[in-house]
């Protein structure tokens, strides 16, 4: 099949750990080999960096939520719209994009490989309905268990292996990749229009406390040795002061060792940590905690987070938080949707403006910025903005900017309205680090293909792997402005995916060939959480339980990750 | 140029030679558009019918030079106009003024600058106005002045006058700026309100001022059914565009939040013309 | 002898019953009856038996009759007619699945049409409240199992949809909920005495037209502010003391339909009902839910708004979406003379829309895709029968509040009749060899 050789690029490969040394990187039949034949198309990378494609480990681009933040939202398409073209569907919305607009937008910035945050999995099916519709990029869903019915009974009586079996049951009923576990036990609090505001605060009628549903989730994660950890979003978002919270559940990851065959070295994946990490017990004193976070995850190796950087426009924040979506149209007044999903879960909708005229919103900007130049194993932290909450993915160009040039976050502080408070109040005034490709490369690439178990396919330019690689205009031996750091992200000299060339000088030139990543899980049979299955579904669900599973027909070019569990 | 002295404007006068099978949309009719063209360049600006790109000068005659900015540019539509929308969209500065009746989103956007219509206007006449001075000789339809759909910020400044009558959801959304109708209403005025004044001189049958945070709503004619969220506070002595006279005061709606300033509660106002 | 398909999902309303048991004859031709269904329900299964079904397309002649013609020519008339339009209108869709819509899709966008649904004359208007004020909702289930005051506003199911009481909203015992009806109490606003108004606690018989003041002035007395001596016809009395009702349920639910969103005020009815439910959760838990009516019209909207990112009214003329209802709706649209052709999949415009839009698309070269001859079937210039979706075809679709269930295929459709998945396909075809040789 197609033979292709990428010449003479400055290679940073955290997997083979090259350090932009000048290499070729050899394509075959879709994957990176270390030799072709005379024939093989020859692309010129000379002068420009060349990375294996970019994996979003945590964004909100296809489902539900998603969709009602589009829908609600016609004025978040006005004169942004971009024309469809030969190659290319017509995209548009600037926070909540389209689908088609999704796929496009992360190909021309590199990004091969994405997985959506949460999946309600009741509303499964949705979600891979958009998944199929977003070109391009290989694509996995994370289905929600922290406010799950079965896994707080079977937790509260300590019965991990019969969680084990559920979570197994459900991610393959949803097709499903992880156990993602948001704000646990607080949105089921929620359905009565309470929460859960610290780890050891007790759910209504379920008794049983955030700290409790954490721990046994991550002990039934590494009991069926999934690719992924537990991945969660912490009780108390958003809320000045609850960086010990944080640290309270960070906590929790201390006696869990992780159990795989995937290579994954750790057991807890704290998403969007910057609006974890608050101080201060009000707006008026509120202040940045990333020091105390980072202090304890440099220390605490079986820990990988992503950082959530607020990027200062208007955008839509979207969560499995329903009470802190509540939360947040008290203060802002802005329309409120929400869903309470029957026996899982909740989503809420709001749309924010991170002005950065307010101090507030300076500070979060400087959090989120903090948390990664703060980092000492860069292959533990990952840059994401938490799409669209702290604001779009597109945006992520302009983070790596910031992170990279120093100059660029000091123009950005100089600029602000209420300067010298917000430097009062956070560290990154006084922070010089630059982020080096090479780091970029592990937060982006390398580190979360790893933490998802997928380091021998992701992440990485070791033959082998899969042929996603993304070239950039951007030449490491030279000086550059910082905003020429941005332009050089956001649209690629040329990308391929799975060895097909998607992306030529920031172009689409392909809808390429996505795959559906999902989890196949085989547990020992276990006929009494069958039959709690049945009855719930008999007694309190609203659908059918032969109409519960996700049909192999939703599924685009599945590729099924196979976990054997049995004992 | 030194205050008191008048602009030297260059027109450019569009006369339509034939009318559109369907509607033609004529979003680069503005002075922000025309400036620094000359009458070829100006005929050769697109303009849609349907998913056809077609010219201007397909459908108008183009006579005159723009100046070499917006703000030194005037241009004249004459014909029949009524299937053609979106004249003086996003008009930053300049003046247009419209011979007849024409389409939606005449204004639409606008920024700056002085629409005229010698006649009337259907739907969505001035949505999301930033400033300037739009007016309309005839009526005006529905959602004039208002925001477009799902935007908390209506219109956020300038001024539009309507000598005859308007449609229904005249200021929806409405934040900052003037609208004065000097005819009647249809149902649905200020709603969503959170500020800048609205003027009716005419009637209004219902719906008046529901939902609102914020901002004054003038009523000289009847009311047929008030919103029950407003309450009659007291009369007062007042001068609304000219006119000077008793009018009640009620304050509303109490069904809405409404913000605190100085340890006191803000509501809307309607004055209602006795 | 028989078999019994079990859990088949019901195409008829947005209530998408999924517990339907059909029997079928041996050879998987015939369905012989069926179990679990409404009345209405049952009918649709049922009379896709009919004797006298339409199996080919039919294309009228000048003399008003009606010709039949192959699925080849009448593939060939649709890709004409909408490659030669300048502003094709694509309208129905809540009568097929997403699998069907999509493909639609692909084909509006390259002709550059309005793709638009029934929404446009039914809850069209909550979509444009739900775009200004946002929505607290819930699915189904979370009313079975929690929710305690119930609220039927402008609606009426047990005639629109039947089982949505028993299945959900009145009677069922939940896992919170285990009285059933006894631990709900149930208020119906209603000008008429209608047979969901008979088994309320209490009914309103508002005023018409003044839904928004009632609204309002629920809001107010929920605030404890001053009210005047009636609204809408309903002493303030009764307002306080419906207030006070709702306040001290549990879990609150307002459902509602027609009598709302397209009467007097329209989206400013259901904003102000959202806005109320959004004022309830300052003091117990509440949601609001749309009854939606055909059984994939919120498929649709799903399926514009991830592909387009607005439900309803997409213009996609200029090459990009946009979308303003008054302008981009079917009827406007019909009206005023905006659109030249009309394609119609999946719903029954010539029966539902008004008469001045029903002559304009008997004016204008159209087609209808429908199983049965309809009102828009008979004004229509060509009509193209299709497959049911749900009984002959599967197919997903998405219920009253929003949770996507796959509908099942029963039984076979008649000899030859295609699918709307397989009949756009081949018109998508077409379309592209037309658009090419531009």
């Amino acid at each position: 099949m197609s033979e292709y050789i990428i010449k003479n690029g400055f290679v940073f490969d955290p997997v083979q750990g090259i350090k932009g040394d000048k290499a070729d990187v050899a394509v075959k039949d879709g994957k990176i080999v270390k030799n072709v034949s005379s024939g093989a198309k020859v692309i010129d990378a000379s002068g420009k960096t060349v990375m294996a494609g970019a994996v979003e480990i945590h964004a909100h681009i296809a489902g539900p939520k998603v969709n009602v933040g589009r829908n609600y939202r016609p004025e978040d398409k006005l004169f942004t719209y971009k024309p469809k073209s030969k190659q290319s569907r017509m995209a548009g919305g600037f926070s909540v994009p389209t689908t088609f607009k999704t796929g496009y937008e992360y190909a021309r910035m590199g990004y091969t490989t994405a997985m959506e945050a949460a999946m309600p999995p009741l509303y499964a099916r949705h979600v891979h309905e958009e998944i199929r519709d977003t070109p391009i990029i290989d694509e996995g869903a994370y289905p929600v268990f922290g406010n799950n019915w079965f896994v707080m009974e079977y937790l509260k009586n300590g019965e991990i292996e019969n969680a084990a079996a559920y979570i197994a049951w459900l991610l393959n009923s949803t097709k499903g990749y992880a156990v993602k576990v948001v704000n646990p036990g607080g949105t089921e609090a929620w359905a009565w229009g309470l929460n859960c505001l610290t780890i050891n605060d007790p759910v209504p009628y379920f008794d049983i406390t955030p700290a409790e549903i954490m721990t046994g989730l991550m002990q039934a994660n590494e009991y069926l040795g999934l690719p992924h950890s537990m991945h969660v979003h912490q009780n108390s978002l958003g809320n000045p002061g609850n960086y010990t919270v944080t640290l309270d559940s960070l906590k929790l990851a201390e006696k869990i060792k992780p159990n795989n065959k995937f290579g994954r070295e750790t057991v807890l994946h704290s998403t969007h940590l910057q609006f974890h990490s608050y101080g201060g017990d009000n707006w008026g004193n509120f202040e940045s905690k990333s020091k105390e976070v980072m202090d304890y995850v440099n220390k605490q190796k079986n820990i990988t987070i992503d950082t959530g950087c607020v990027t200062l426009d208007e955008t839509t924040t979207m969560t499995a938080d329903g009470p802190f979506e509540h939360h947040l149209t008290e203060l802002n007044h802005l329309k409120w949707a929400n869903v309470d999903v029957e026996l899982e879960t909740a989503a809420g909708v709001v749309p924010y403006v991170y002005s950065p005229d307010i101090k507030v919103c300076e500070i979060q900007w400087a959090i989120g910025l903090e948390i990664a130049l703060l980092t000492k194993d860069h292959m533990r932290t990952f840059i994401t903005t938490d799409h669209p909450n702290a604001g779009p993915f597109t945006r992520y160009p302009r983070i790596i900017k910031w992170l990279m040039s120093a100059k660029a976050r000091k123009e950005m502080i100089d600029s602000f309205k209420h300067s010298a408070k917000m430097i009062d109040a956070t560290h990154l005034a006084g922070m010089d680090k630059e982020l080096s490709l090479y780091e970029l490369a592990q937060m982006t690439r390398a580190g979360p293909a790893k933490s998802l178990g997928l380091s021998n396919i992701y992440g990485g330019l070791a033959p082998g792997m899969d042929a996603d690689i993304a070239v950039y205009n951007f030449n490491p031996e030279k000086e550059h402005k910082p905003d020429e750091i941005e332009k050089a992200f956001s649209a690629s000299a040329y990308v391929m995916k799975a060895g097909i060339p998607v992306v030529i000088d920031g172009e689409i030139v392909s809808n390429g060939n996505k795959r559906t990543l999902w989890v196949d899980t085989k547990v020992n049979e276990n006929p009494q959480v069958m039959r709690d299955i049945r009855d719930k579904f008999l007694k309190y669900y609203s659908v059918t339980m032969n109409n519960y599973d996700v049909a192999s027909h939703f599924l685009t070019n599945p590729r099924v990750i196979e976990v054997d569990a049995v004992r | 140029m030194l205050s008191g002295e008048v602009r030297e404007m260059e027109t450019v006068t569009l006369t339509l030679k034939n009318q559109p099978v369907l509607f033609l949309e004529a979003d680069n009719i503005s002075p922000d558009v025309f400036a620094g063209k000359k009458a070829a360049d100006i005929a050769a600006l697109h303009a849609y019918e349907g998913r056809e790109q077609i010219t201007l000068g397909k459908y108008f005659e183009v006579a005159g030079n723009a100046g070499a900015t917006a703000a030194d540019t005037k241009i004249v539509v004459k014909g029949d106009l009524t299937r053609v929308k979106y004249i003086g969209m996003k008009m930053s500065a300049g003046e247009v003024v419209v011979e007849n009746s024409t389409d939606m989103y005449t204004g639409a956007w606008m920024q700056g600058g002085k629409l005229l219509v010698k006649g009337s206007t259907t739907a969505f006449t001035g949505i999301g106005m930033k400033g300037g001075e739009l007016v309309i000789e005839g009526d005006a339809g529905n959602y004039l002045g208002a925001a477009y759909r799902g935007d908390w910020r209506g219109m956020q400044g300038g001024m539009i006058r309507v000598k005859g009558s308007a449609g229904s959801d005249t200021g929806y959304f409405m934040n900052s700026g003037t609208i004065i109708v000097e005819g009647n209403t249809d149902v649905h005025v200020g709603t969503h309100m959170v500020g800048g004044t609205i003027i009716i001189k005419g009637n209004v049958p219902s719906k008046v001022g529901g939902q609102m945070v914020e901002g004054t709503i003038y009523v000289f004619g009847a009311i047929d059914v008030m919103m029950p969220g407003f309450k009659y506070i007291k009369d007062e002595e007042l001068e609304v565009d000219g006119y000077t006279g008793p009018f009640a005061l009620f304050h509303g709606d109490l069904g809405e939040r409404h913000p605190k300033r100085k340890g006191q509660i803000v509501y809307g106002k309607l004055y209602q013309k006795i | 002898m028989t078999k019994t398909v079990t859990d088949v999902v019901c195409p008829f309303c947005g209530t998408l019953c999924d517990d339907l048991e059909v029997v079928v004859s041996d050879d998987g031709k015939t369905i012989v009856d069926i179990y679990n269904a409404c009345v209405i329900g049952a009918e649709k299964f049922m009379h896709a038996q009919a004797k006298d079904r339409v199996t080919r397309p039919r294309m009228q002649q000048p003399d008003g009759s009606y010709k039949e013609v192959s699925y080849d020519e009448a593939v060939e008339y649709t890709a004409q007619m909408l490659a030669k339009a300048k502003k094709p209108l694509m309208y129905g869709w809540s009568s097929t699945s997403c699998e069907a819509q999509s493909v639609g899709h692909e084909i509006a966008e390259k002709v550059g049409a309005i793709v638009d649904n029934t929404a446009t004359v039914c809850h069209g208007t909550t979509l444009i409240a739900v775009q200004d004020v946002g929505i607290p909702s819930c699915t189904l289930g979370e009313i079975k199992n929690r929710a305690d005051r119930i609220i039927f506003w402008g609606c009426n199911p047990a005639h629109a949809h039947p089982r949505h009481q028993s299945r959900y909203s009145i009677f069922p015992r939940g896992f919170f909920t285990n009285k059933g009806h006894k631990n709900r109490k149930v208020i119906v606003v209603d000008p008429r005495n209608t047979a969901t108004a008979k088994m309320a606690d209490y009914h309103f018989q508002i005023e018409q037209g003044r839904d928004f003041e009632l609204l309002s002035a629920f809001r107010v007395a929920i605030r404890g502010e001053w009210l005047p001596d009636t609204v809408a016809g309903i002493p303030k009395e009764r307002i306080y003391e419906a207030a006070d009702v709702l306040k001290s349920g549990r879990f609150g639910i307002i459902f509602f339909g027609m009598g709302v969103t397209q009467t007097l005020s329209k989206n400013h009815n259901i904003d102000n009902a959202i806005m109320l439910t959004k004022d309830l959760n300052d003091y117990t838990k509440f949601s609001i839910m749309a009854m939606r009516g055909h059984y994939n019209v919120t498929g649709s909207g799903q399926v514009l708004g991830w592909q387009f990112g607005f439900p309803f009214c997409v213009d996609l003329s200029r090459g990009f979406a946009r979308y303003n209802p008054g302008e981009t709706s079917s009827n406007d649209l019909l009206v005023r003379g905006e659109v030249d052709a009309v394609f119609v999949l999946g719903s029954d415009p010539g029966a539902h829309f008004p008469i001045s839009s029903v002559k304009k698309i008997s004016q204008l070269p159209s087609v209808c895709v429908d199983p049965h001859i309809t009102p828009t079937s008979e004004i229509s210039k060509l009509h193209v029968p299709v497959a049911f979706v749900g009984v002959e075809v599967g197919g997903n679709c998405y219920r009253m509040d929003n949770v996507p269930i796959d509908a099942r295929k029963v039984v076979d459709p008649p000899e030859g009749v295609l699918t709307d998945e397989e009949f756009l396909t081949r018109v998508n075809t077409r379309v592209d060899e037309l658009m090419e040789a531009k």
